[in-house]
């Protein structure tokens, strides 16, 4: 029965928003890897600083490549990167915070103190540095966010690992001689999803964020590779004869993170009411 | 008092943690700087000289120690590309980074502050709604994308900016004038979080049995939300806005790039892509410095307004 009403509470407003807004972008980014209107690379696919119309949606650039195409591309780097990201960042974070909750001990001690220290850099200086050590590029990118994002992974599932360590069903699991492997993944890492699925999302937007942010300041996606980041600094050169350029591609990082922000918005909202509830 | 010594000490040990790690950081990059500076005057005599110079050589722990005294005592090493003391290229923009990050805050404070109270009083209204939803946008809104939303509005369409940026030597109004936008661009997202928190503390708060005691005893509303449940609701919003510090100046190096105030993000992007290490490693720590101070001062605040916090974080 819990199936048919998944989406039907009347809270999730939120929830399907979101999920609306991200699916529609996906699916366009999706489409974008395969086939796009023009060749974003192409030059002159229209008059240089076409306004948007129908067969330029977003309009073109100064060397009259079709924004729409060139976005969609962008978005698709961005989306790569945002999602391998938070893949490394996820899976390394709850390993480590998942160990360390559940078993604690000096090892637990030792890492949460580093874990403090990390958490002083910004987040952006501390991918800076590490991109001034690795060197430019998307692969390079994706390493420095993706490790940057570790301890706060780490710190929101050590938390829930902790709370559930001395639950009733995790100790009879335990009394029938589940290993711990076994109680960690299939007995307590389902029962974290309400913690860490809004972290998901959270992370997922400041993932966006930074790589369009490094992108802007050129010292993440490098070209040939398109980036929304990329093409808003060099949208900036041309504000007063184009500012569709800026707009379009800004618009769409905004709805890219809203969508992500409302199923993330909507998750605790329900989180919350189910709370209550009890 | 004691609780306030502890409080530095963790300060100082996380410090010297932090300034270490980026040290050694900075020591593990591949190449050689020396070889680098001098190009095509290179002799292995001048290359030996610059390096005692610029204090590459002996163990690590003791270039470490000898960095770290300069760093305190202001003397930073030398620029690779400048050929200047870092603290004098560091010197001539740590003001207006500081002064951003400053105006920042305040506009933080002296906004969401009236907003979330605000939203709080009207809770459930259409205000409120209204106000909840337009927080969600503006959250999406990444700041250098307002920074650019900014200078294409104000100074392409209404060209009310200057086009340059005015040094505060030159016009002290102007400077705060040029400050403004990029102040704005920063925090209109962290004070869309901050109404944000405060609205949902505050609602926790304005739950709990102490504020119906206070009503009873003949408290109105707003008596029993300034003077009861504002005060238990503050602490968490004080660690939260000095969290808020660290992405103030994480997101300031952006935003100083759209509007291009000098200031100490222009000169870190230089410096990586020069790979002038000395100057970045100061810049690195310095901005450290300031985001964990943002945090030991929060944590005193809490301390003076919250007793509890006073007696070991005991609760």
């Amino acid at each position: 029965m819990k199936k048919k009403t998944v989406l039907r509470r009347k809270s999730d407003g939120y929830l399907r928003l979101g999920l609306a807004i991200t699916g529609i972008l996906t699916a366009l980014i999706l489409v974008g890897c395969f086939w796009t209107p023009y060749d974003p690379n192409a030059l002159s696919s229209g008059a240089p600083f076409t306004p948007p119309c129908l067969s330029h949606l977003f309009g073109t650039d100064h060397f009259g490549r079709d924004i729409f195409s060139r976005v969609l591309k962008g978005g698709g780097t961005t989306l790569l990167v945002a999602v391998s990201t938070v893949a490394i960042g996820g899976i390394a974070g709850t390993l480590i915070g998942a160990l360390t909750g559940y078993f604690g001990g000096i090892v637990d001690e030792g890492l949460m103190r580093l874990n403090d220290a990390m958490t002083a850099f910004p987040s952006i200086l501390l991918a800076l540095v590490l991109i001034s050590l690795l060197g430019y590029g998307k692969s390079n990118l994706i390493l420095a966010l993706g490790l940057v994002f570790i301890p706060s992974f780490a710190r929101v599932s050590r938390g829930a690992f902790a709370s559930c360590r001395d639950k009733n069903y995790i100790q009879s699991a335990r009394l029938m001689g589940a290993s711990p492997g076994r109680i960690l993944l299939v007995h307590i890492l389902p029962n974290t999803a309400p913690v860490l699925l809004p972290a998901v999302t959270i992370g997922f937007n400041n993932a966006v964020l930074a790589e369009a942010s490094m992108s802007y300041l050129s010292i993440g996606v490098q070209p040939p590779d398109a980036s929304l980041g990329y093409m808003l600094s060099e949208s900036q050169g041309y504000l007063a004869s184009a500012p569709w350029y800026a707009l379009c591609t800004g618009g769409f990082i905004v709805l890219l993170i809203l969508g992500v922000g409302l199923i993330g918005e909507g998750l605790q909202r329900r989180q919350r009411e189910s709370g209550s509830r009890r | 008092m004691k609780q306030a010594l502890k409080k530095l000490g963790a300060f100082l040990l996380t410090m010297v943690i932090v300034s270490f790690v980026t040290f050694l950081a900075f020591q593990l990059i591949p190449g050689d700087p020396v070889t680098h500076m001098l190009g095509t005057s290179y002799t292995p005599e001048r290359a030996d000289a610059l390096r005692e110079q610029l204090g590459l050589k002996g163990p690590l722990l003791v270039r470490y120690w000898d960095w770290l005294r300069g760093f305190v005592t202001g003397a930073m090493g030398t620029s690779y590309s400048y050929n200047l003391p870092v603290s004098q290229l560091v010197g001539e923009k740590v003001g207006n980074t500081l002064a951003l990050n400053a105006l920042t805050f305040v506009l933080i404070v002296a906004l969401s502050l009236p907003i979330g109270l605000f939203t709080v009083r009207r809770h459930g209204g259409a205000a409120d709604r209204c106000l909840t939803v337009v927080n969600q946008v503006i959250m999406a809104v990444p700041p250098f994308f307002t920074g650019i939303l900014f200078t294409w509005l104000f100074s392409v369409v209404l060209s009310w900016l200057p086009g340059k940026f005015i040094e505060f030597s030159e016009d002290p109004v102007g400077y705060w004038q040029c400050l403004f936008f990029p102040a704005l661009a920063l925090a209109l997202p962290r004070i869309a979080m901050t109404v944000r928190m405060l609205r949902s503390t505050l609602l926790e708060e304005l739950h709990r049995d102490y504020v119906r005691t206070a009503i009873s005893r003949g408290n109105d509303s707003r008596a029993a939300l300034y003077r009861h449940a504002l005060k238990n609701a503050l602490p968490p919003v004080v660690t939260f806005l000095a969290q808020t510090m660290a992405e103030i100046v994480a997101s300031s190096i952006v935003v100083e790039q759209v509007f291009s105030i000098p200031g100490l993000g222009r000169l870190l992007l230089a410096s990586i892509n020069s790979s002038d290490w000395p100057v970045v490693q100061a810049i690195v720590v310095l901005l450290a410095l300031w985001v964990m101070l943002a945090g030991t001062v929060a944590d005193l605040i809490n301390q003076r307004i919250d007793p509890r916090l006073r007696l070991g974080g005991a609760k």
